[in-house]
């Protein structure tokens, strides 16, 4: 078979095991809005009072703090994984 | 100076004094009073950074976060008043910060952060029927460009950003060092990151591009898996229209 | 997405909370005792997905008040002609009961300080304000209600009181209020006035919605109370006294309580809302 003919063959097959799922999909739809909702939203609320978060001047200069040992970026360098040293791979990546 | 650039001045720049003529009741000055409003400027910022960048938040960590995003917020407050957007540069403000050099990936993976709130509200749109595809003639398949949903993305990385991304925010195996591409899709309302097989990421990027169907595979190298992507795609809805 | 068919001219005289979507399946099961709800409106200014999908399937349901935080309408520049035209966008979509914004600003130099700044009250800007409220309203093609800020400070230039300002800008623009009677409380205490005389003194005959909500206690540098309007908890009972010698001058409205940080299970936020029915009654009884 020809690599042209083999694509073919493939798209074929994929289509044909998707054509019943994709005419249920939209039926759906309102039971999804159910689903849940990503944060991030603008609102009329005020803040935490006259707590010092807004009057801090460690972060106005520069930076004048030192990294805690917090987070999964901790984790993942544990027992020799060298995720956080991660040399950039030898990669040409096209600018997409 | 206006009023309000005077009133303005302090809400960022902790340096600054508070503005004349602000008062209490008693009509002394009002300290602690503008400082309400600079917190409210500071906090109401950093939270929108927190829950708009989990998975930074997850790798980094509270305290930290907290020092990376007021450093951010007092150099590049947002620009528009929908919150939902707030943030695209701080992926770019990462590599500036010092502190972070060690971590070069944290940047790719904050990416996936921007990039999931942008599919959450990205335009709605309707998949192909999948026999579309399969009714169209070898030449014509091949000479078919794809356009694809506006809540798809694709991200490329030198760093396994999908696996980090997954491991940040939902545990499972520690991500090894290896470069990944991640397509994020949403096939109804609610977006999610897919690590691309091999050479999955370059066929993609040259559909994305226009390339005709047939051109875009020459793009997958050996080792890509046509099938895989295609259902991916299709059983996602990033489908949207076949120019033929 | 076609237009939303929203056949609710008027927001009904009775309790409404603001929209949560964590709320979405609660309402949708039974709302009662609310009738209405009130979205933020840069919050649905996205391209699609599931905040407008739920606020397609909610508007067909109940009456929706469009209540933006955004715009600045005491901002010194002009109005942001992009956001101005997102706002006719989505009252176009949506046709809602009600639009309404704040006496505050929140941009400055093309920044979006995501805040409710205050603004002093002086014949500038009165001038300046009632300018914008003409521009929304000549641009959206409705009436608008402009809401009272919560006050920390007071500024020394100053000429008019608040309620005066508000009856002027109501007189000039035709427009409408939005009284919170939580923002009166907090300001009052901040600024050591009494609330009762706040509402006395104010147009009450323009107010076509009330706002109720929970408030943080701190003080200032003198050891004063200084309330912060957090909207984190229950009203609390001197605001809804305050709503009682408000509706007893005012007759019943559309109340809306506002819940925004630390939301609570909506179990708690409809108990708000019982309370709200319950003051309506005292005044229709």
């Amino acid at each position: 078979m020809s690599k042209a003919l083999k694509t073919v063959a493939i798209v074929g097959a994929v289509a044909a095991s998707l054509a019943a799922h994709t005419t249920t999909a939209s039926a759906q739809a309102k039971e999804k809005c159910y689903g849940i909702a990503l944060a991030g939203q603008n609102d009329c609320a005020a803040g935490p009072g006259t707590t010092c978060a807004g009057s801090s001047t460690v972060d106005y200069q520069g930076n004048a703090w030192k990294l805690v040992d917090a987070g999964t970026c901790v984790t993942m360098e544990k027992d020799g994984n060298r995720m956080g040293s991660l040399e950039p791979l030898d990669r040409d990546l096209p600018q997409g | 100076m206006t009023c309000q650039t005077l009133f303005r001045s302090g809400l960022l720049n902790p340096a600054a004094p508070v503005p004349d003529g602000l008062t209490d009741a008693q009509a002394r000055p009002a300290g602690r009073r503008y400082g309400v409003y600079r917190n409210n400027v500071t906090v109401s910022l950093r939270e929108a950074l927190a829950q708009g960048f989990p998975s930074l938040f997850g790798l980094i960590g509270r305290e930290n976060f907290d020092h990376v995003a007021r450093a951010y917020l007092r150099q590049s407050p947002p620009v528009s008043p929908l919150m939902m957007h707030y943030g695209a540069t701080l992926p770019e403000f990462l590599a500036t910060v010092d502190q972070l050099g060690h971590l070069p990936y944290l940047g790719d993976v904050a990416r996936i952060d921007v990039a999931m709130r942008q599919s959450y509200h990205a335009a709605d749109s309707t998949g192909i029927d999948a026999t579309a595809l399969q009714a169209l003639d070898e030449e014509t398949l091949l000479a078919t460009r794809f356009r694809f949903a506006p809540s798809m993305i694709l991200l490329r990385s030198r760093f396994s950003i999908g696996s980090i991304w997954q491991y940040t925010l939902r545990g499972g195996a520690k991500p090894q060092g290896a470069a990944e591409d991640v397509l994020i899709l949403r096939a109804e309302y609610d977006p999610e990151p897919y690590v691309l097989g091999s050479g999955a990421g370059d066929v993609v990027q040259a559909l994305q591009a226009g390339a005709p169907f047939g051109a875009a595979l020459d793009a997958g190298g050996e080792a890509f898996d046509l099938s895989a992507l295609l259902h991916l795609l299709l059983s996602h809805q990033a489908i949207t229209g076949l120019d033929t | 997405m076609p237009d939303a068919t929203h056949a609710f001219p008027h927001l009904p005289t009775l309790p409404g909370v603001g929209y949560k979507p964590q709320h979405f399946a609660d309402i949708m099961a039974d709302p009662s005792p609310v009738g209405w709800l009130e979205i933020h409106a840069e919050n649905y200014m996205g391209d699609g997905g599931r905040p407008l999908a739920q606020l397609r399937v909610l508007s067909e349901r109940f009456p929706i008040s469009v209540h933006g935080v955004g715009l600045s309408i005491g901002g010194e520049g002009r109005l942001d002609p992009d956001h101005l035209a997102r706002l006719k966008h989505l009252c176009d979509w949506l046709n809602p009961a009600s639009f309404s914004e704040h006496l505050a600003w929140s941009t400055h130099d093309s920044h979006f300080l995501n805040d409710l700044l205050p603004l002093p009250y002086t014949n500038d800007t009165l001038t300046r304000v009632a300018d914008h409220i003409d521009e929304v309203q000549s641009v959206l093609g409705r009436k608008m209600l402009l809401e009272n800020p919560s006050s920390y400070l007071a500024f020394a230039e100053s000429t008019w009181s608040e309620t005066d300002f508000l009856a002027e800008i109501v007189r000039r623009t035709g427009c409408g209020l939005l009284l919170d009677v939580n923002n009166v409380f907090v300001s009052a205490t901040n600024l050591d006035y009494s609330p009762q005389g706040y509402i006395d003194a104010y147009p009450l005959e323009a107010v076509g919605e009330i706002h109720l909500g929970g408030h943080d206690e701190d003080e200032d540098d003198f050891g004063a109370p200084l309330l912060i309007d957090s909207h984190g908890r229950e009203v609390v009972d001197p605001v809804w006294a305050l709503l009682d010698h408000t509706l007893g001058r005012s007759g019943p409205k559309p109340l809306l309580v506002e819940w925004d940080t630390d939301v609570p299970e909506w179990p708690v936020l409809a108990d708000e809302a019982r309370r709200a029915a319950r003051a309506l009654t005292r005044v229709l009884a």
